[in-house]
């Protein structure tokens, strides 16, 4: 059964179509990617995920159980937590601060345990801090946990946004763009670090623009052009496909050639 | 003996070795004060400055944590002193209840304000609580059966302990405020340094991003503005019982702008900065009385250059220190190589 199983969502805004009956799915373990002209809707797919965003029609299940409409807090309980395409971090809290936001849910004491300082409360917190150290070395951020998000560099600050995402315990982690503004060499370092990801365990979703990351980790990628699904497959079935390369690169192109050609 | 160091050393756990000392010197010398210095209006003036540290702690919750702007802050100061002072006049109860039921009139107040503001923010949530701060004057002034109207309310009662009662002259007033500031201060900190505080911060610097880390955003805003105005509250209860009368003006927009003047002025989200910029714009007035009304002239030049040249406040700013863990985490690698390091230099 598919981790997540997303069935014909539509997204109206007044009287645009931003997103029409679009359908797919995530496995357990698989590095999937959305990719598509800009403006094509995909963020606003993500955001009818995450709950920012009412759904229209249609379903989002995740493990067998509807999510669609829910509050976003539901859906990360769930077990689904994202990235943004422009980095949204807390800047002036620490690095360690921000995991430990994303662990909130997990944190279980209420309010006269803090105010007491329980035996309960200082638990849970050490036991927190400790989760939040270890989860911050595993992804080279050991040595950052005092520091201030907004002092971190960028390629940091793309990570320490995907470590709060785990921390949440998620199952499945949506990453917006992550490789944007990124120069190449920034660009192999974090598809080296999602590939890890994977390694570790995670389930990723993604949306990208860099071609030369989408082609080299996803396992299966789904095309979206003016809000509808033109095609999905390996990578390789991709990167031939008429319709992407049309999207992508315009008809003009492909019919001179072919004019060409005859 | 040992029994009562461990306890202060489990209470103490926050604080590091060099104020694990200050402190308790720093306190016996406050208790000590009203036995050098007799004179009522001096002990008053400190009153004053406790009361003003305790709204200002209250409203540093709001704006200097949650990031949220209150005008009219003292609209929950007058529902303390309010709820507080008429069950004390009208009914005769002891102040020790009717600073509790001050403390619930207080957070009442947070809850309705709280629910009206849930969702709103910046521009709006600040004329959403001027409208409040004027409403709660205007039924405190027309609802006479009840509050008196502009007559106010008399003879709210002083508090007393074993058949000693409490006067501004006797001091007593005095180490009841040192009591409701440390209460002030310790609600203050141990918000701050939980997961309430990181949740509340985190709605400050990104709602969105907290709204998807699975923070219940409009939960925390609401019992953020109820513990406020709960502090708030406790410290009307004690103005009225200290001042034995309180009126509309008692608690009216000047005050509302005294109290956020302070918290920006001492530095938001620091609360060493609320009791010191509480000592000092409340005690400046009074040390300038020779210029007569020329002291506001001073007193708004101050807070211009303050603006101007520092900006984050007084004690406002991000702290250079290394984050507190709780104790007994295993450190990152990096840095436990780093503590040893600077540790061995020591010994060296």
């Amino acid at each position: 059964m598919a981790l997540l199983k997303v069935n014909e969502i539509t997204k109206v805004f007044g009287g645009l179509i931003a997103v029409e009956d679009v359908s797919f799915e995530v496995n357990q373990g698989e590095i999937v990617s959305i990719i598509g002209p800009n403006g094509a809707g995909k963020t606003t797919i993500f955001n009818m995920l995450t709950g920012v965003y009412k759904v229209n029609k249609g379903t989002v299940e995740f493990e067998g159980k509807e999510i669609q409409n829910k509050a976003p807090r539901e859906i990360v309980k769930a077990g689904m937590a994202r990235t943004f395409q422009n980095i949204r971090l807390f800047p002036t809290m620490r690095v360690i601060e921000n995991v430990l936001v994303g662990d909130h849910i997990n944190i279980q004491y209420n309010f006269l345990d803090l105010l007491f300082r329980t035996k309960k409360f200082r638990k849970a917190e050490k036991e927190a801090a400790q989760k939040a150290i270890d989860l911050l070395e595993s992804l080279e951020l050991g040595d950052q946990i005092n520091n201030y998000a907004k002092n971190l560099p960028y390629g940091m600050q793309r990570k320490l946004e995907i470590a709060r995402a785990i921390a949440t315990n998620a199952k499945l982690i949506i990453l917006d763009e992550p490789a944007a503004g990124m120069n190449p060499q920034e660009s192999e370092e974090l598809m080296k670090f999602i590939l890890k990801l994977r390694q570790n365990g995670h389930t990723i979703l993604l949306i990208e623009h860099d071609m030369s990351v989408v082609m080299n980790i996803s396992d299966r990628i789904y095309v979206i052009d003016h809000g509808r699904k033109i095609a999905e497959g390996l990578p390789a079935e991709i990167a031939r496909d008429a319709q992407v390369i049309r999207a992508y690169l315009g008809s003009g192109g492909v019919e001179k050639d072919a004019e060409q050609d005859a | 003996m040992k029994i009562l160091g461990e306890i202060y050393a489990k209470f103490t756990d926050f604080l590091d070795a060099k104020k694990k000392i200050v402190i308790p010197v720093l306190y016996l010398v406050l208790i000590l004060v009203p036995f050098l210095f007799k004179s009522q209006y001096f002990l008053r003036v400190l009153c004053l400055i406790g009361i003003y540290a305790i709204l200002t702690m209250s409203l540093n919750l709001i704006a200097g944590y949650m990031g949220q702007t209150s005008m009219g802050h003292a609209a929950l100061y007058c529902l303390g002193g309010y709820f507080s002072g008429l069950l004390g006049s009208k009914l005769g109860w002891p102040f020790w209840i009717t600073l509790i039921f001050g403390i619930i009139g207080g957070a009442i107040g947070g809850l309705v304000l709280g629910i009206a503001t849930m969702r709103l923010s910046g521009s709006y949530l600040a004329v959403i609580t001027l409208a409040f701060g004027e409403v709660v004057e205007m039924i405190i002034l027309n609802f006479n059966s009840v509050t008196n109207g502009p007559l106010g309310v008399r003879n709210i009662p002083r508090p007393s302990l074993f058949g000693w009662e409490f006067t501004t002259s006797n001091g007593g007033f005095y180490w009841l405020m040192l009591v409701l500031v440390t209460i002030a201060v310790l609600v203050s900190l141990a918000v701050l340094k939980s997961k309430f505080g990181r949740a509340v911060i985190a709605i400050k610097e990104d709602e969105l991003a907290a709204k998807l880390m699975g923070v219940n955003t409009a939960k925390y805003r609401v019992q953020t503005i109820i513990l406020s105005g709960a502090m708030a509250g406790m410290a009307g209860a004690f103005y009225a019982s200290m001042n034995r009368y309180i009126d509309a003006n008692s608690f009216n927009f000047d005050i509302s702008m005294t109290i956020l003047c302070i918290v920006i002025f001492g530095g938001l989200g620091s609360i060493p900065g609320m009791i010191v910029g509480s000592i000092l714009l409340i005690s400046f007035p009074e040390v300038l009385r020779a210029l007569a009304d020329y002291r506001f002239v001073v007193y708004g030049l101050l807070l211009i250059l303050m603006m101007r040249f520092r900006p984050q406040g007084l004690m406002g700013g991000l702290s250079k220190k290394p984050y507190k863990l709780p104790r007994g985490v295993t450190l990152p690698k990096a840095l436990q190589a780093r503590k040893e390091g600077s540790k061995g230099k020591q010994v060296g």
